[in-house]
């Protein structure tokens, strides 16, 4: 009970409740006073008419005819009232018995108890309302009529302003009540889900009543929150799996150098050479680290304020003319056709992918016996700038170009020759930080690997593209 | 190469050990201080040629105790080590004053090679040198000739680059990745041998027929130029 009072639905319904009734009370007062007003104007407008017709009587027949008029309307029965007294207030006529001492004394209009004639006093005074005149020769005349009406009418509005008071306070709680605990009813089980996810049950989803109201909507969105959580996690779980794969191998590996160099009475050169073999392989691992690190921060996407206006172009010449001695060393021809290419990014990332490119095609893109051919393009493609390396090797095939975008994912073929694998798909990661993508093809034969990146908004044929 | 006085600034004890162990056999004096505000105070006091400074220290991180060095008025070069290797935390490290970053792990040849180079940027101090001499190859930064024993030697642009880096620190060890930073100012990895075959290259063209080499290859640390 004590949550339910302390819910916002509760909170609201009650504010509207007092203001409600703060309403109800204003508009059963008013007509109340409206409506006393009203009947009390009727009377008095009655007795005025009867002052008037009396004061003819009193110009006609004087205080005898006044006296006989107000007898017989006296006995008439109904609420009017009459009496005609002298100065010191001895009755003389009328249907009043017993009036507050001094009431005649004040001439005008007056509220007052009194009692009929023939009333004991032990009976209930009744209220009046009256006009006091004085006339000549010193008597006293009174004309009213009895409250009784007005009275009773007070007493049923005034019933009826408690009454629905009442009825207005009983129907709201219990409408607050009703609405409160179905609101918390939805709210706890939501609760009591987040709870269950924030406990580790990651594939757990907010219910929703499918009714499109502001709660379903809330939920809607915490449960496209959470996909895209449990969505991050498994990628890292992945991650963190293929790193423990990948860095134990060259660990054991390098483990292994150190026992072995321990175990057998190796000369100095022995133990130089397992030290050199250590270091050499301690160096791959920080490589692979590195690639690591970088794809996880190009993944993240948390470099993109380093990103300024560099020229892709530049950049591929620049790469091309780095490994064109190597190139050059293994008998491959690297040719780099590419002009300016005005792109938003990193030169380090972008340059590190072209350099990984180029290096996988002369690695790999070369068949035994026959010349190598390596050719890198920088151009427009409508809004896009488009680089592509080339090579003249063996390809990959159909099954396995997604494939090789993966992280650790080298192919049988390349196993033997050295390299982490993380090449591509940093590519890749650099390419989505770039807003752009990565594509294999088939460059019949050989591989012909596409890096798409949006060009710079401030190249005038970017603006422009369909020109 | 003249004995150098550097302070090592390193919270791990068991690098710092042996960072100051390794530069005492290669015959430079070097002290230790646990701590960023200590090696403020050491550096602030110490005749030191270089510093080297980890990025994370515990009571003054390495950045604050750069700023503090350079807004006194030291101009000491700095060597920034850090675990952080990106692109953008070097930027962040010269920015705050270091001279050169290194991001670890480092081997102990490429950390004193860019020390040596550091020392002896601060020694020579004066004019930069228009021409580079040594023995008989001489490298004209205006005019961009370079020859050897009187006979001019056609270069590539970037080949004279290489040579100009590598005669600019003549007698001192350069490695390969000092040389991609500064020749092709390119701060990531190669993967292959890339820097070898440029120099290979350019030895054919400045060794090549002569009785004594200059260009020599320093095993497990890089290259260097000497007569």
């Amino acid at each position: 009970m004590r949550s339910l009072l302390s819910t916002t639905a509760f909170k609201i319904i009650a504010a509207y409740l007092f203001i409600f009734v703060l309403f109800a009370g204003f508009v059963i007062g008013w007509l109340g006073f409206a409506t006393q007003r009203q009947l009390t104007d009727q009377l008095t407008e009655t007795i005025t008419a009867e002052v008037r017709g009396l004061a003819e009587q009193f110009a006609v027949g004087g205080i005898r005819r006044l006296v006989e008029v107000v007898d017989e309307r006296g006995n008439r029965p109904g609420a009017s009232l009459y009496l005609v007294a002298t100065f010191s207030g001895v009755p003389i006529a009328g249907n009043i018995g017993e009036l507050p001492s001094g009431t005649l004394g004040r001439p005008g209009w007056i509220e007052t108890d009194y009692r009929r004639a023939g009333e004991s006093a032990t009976d209930r005074p009744h209220r009046a309302i009256a006009q006091v005149f004085g006339l000549p020769g010193n008597f006293r005349l009174l004309v009213g009529r009895d409250l009784e009406d007005r009275d009773r009418m007070r007493d049923i509005f005034g019933r009826g302003f408690r009454l629905s008071l009442l009825v207005a306070l009983v129907l709201g709680l219990l409408g607050a009540y009703f609405v409160t605990r179905r609101v918390l009813k939805r709210v706890d089980a939501m609760t009591d889900m987040s709870r269950r996810i924030m406990d580790g049950d990651l594939t757990g989803r907010l219910p929703t009543g499918g009714s499109r109201d502001e709660l379903d909507r809330l939920a809607g969105s915490v449960n496209d929150m959470l996909g895209r959580i449990e969505a991050l996690m498994a990628g890292m779980k992945e991650v963190s799996d293929n790193i423990a794969h990948d860095l134990k191998t060259p660990l054991t590996r390098l483990r292994n150098k150190a026992e072995e160099a321990l175990r057998g009475e190796a000369s100095d050169e022995a133990y130089r050479a397992a030290l050199t073999g250590i270091i050499e392989e301690s160096d791959g691992l920080i490589r692979t680290f590195n690639a690591l690190l970088m794809i996880a921060r190009a993944e993240a996407g948390n470099q993109r304020d380093g990103m300024a206006p560099v020229d892709l172009g530049e950049i591929a010449r620049g790469v091309g003319e780095l490994y064109e001695p190597v190139a050059d060393e293994a008998g491959v021809t690297l040719t780099v056709a590419a002009g300016p290419m005005p792109v938003t990014g990193s030169r380090e990332l972008l340059g590190q992918v072209i350099a990984n490119l180029v290096d996988n095609a002369l690695k790999y893109g070369r068949v035994e016996g026959q010349a190598g051919e390596v050719t890198v393009t920088v151009a427009a493609d409508g809004p896009d700038a488009v680089l592509t390396v080339a090579d003249r090797g063996p390809g990959i095939a159909d099954a396995d170009r997604g494939r090789v975008l993966d992280r650790f994912v080298r192919l049988e073929t390349s196993r033997s020759r050295p390299g982490s694998g993380l090449g591509l798909s940093l590519a890749a990661a650099v390419a989505r930080l770039h807003g752009g993508s990565i594509a294999l093809d088939d460059n019949r034969p050989g591989l012909k690997v596409t890096l798409r990146l949006p060009r710079s908004a401030d190249d005038p044929r970017a603006a422009n593209p369909s020109s | 190469m003249q004995t150098m006085r550097i302070l090592i600034i390193e919270d791990d004890r068991e690098a710092a050990s042996y960072l100051t162990k390794a530069f005492r056999e290669a015959g430079h004096v070097a002290d230790h201080a646990a701590d960023g505000e200590d090696g403020l105070a050491m550096a602030m006091d110490g005749p030191y040629d270089v510093l080297i400074v980890d990025r994370m220290l515990p009571k003054k991180d390495g950045l604050s105790v750069i700023g503090d060095l350079r807004s006194a008025g030291r101009d000491t070069p700095v060597l920034i080590l850090s675990a952080l290797g990106q692109v953008d935390d070097r930027v962040k490290g010269l920015r705050a004053g270091g001279d050169d970053y290194l991001p670890k792990p480092y081997s102990f040849s490429e950390l004193l090679a860019r020390v040596e180079v550091l020392s002896r940027r601060r020694s020579s101090g004066s004019a930069p040198e228009t021409v580079y001499k040594v023995a008989d190859l001489e490298l004209d930064r205006l005019s961009h000739r370079v020859s050897r024993g009187g006979e001019d030697i056609i270069l590539q642009p970037r080949e004279f680059r290489l040579l100009e880096y590598l005669m600019k620190n003549a007698g001192q060890v350069v490695t390969r990745t000092m040389l991609l930073e500064h020749v092709w100012d390119y701060h990531f990895d190669p993967q292959t041998n890339v820097i070898d075959v440029h120099v290979s290259r350019l030895r054919s063209k400045i060794d090549k027929g002569f009785e004594r080499p200059l260009i020599h290859t320093i095993r497990g640390a890089g290259y260097t130029v000497r007569a």
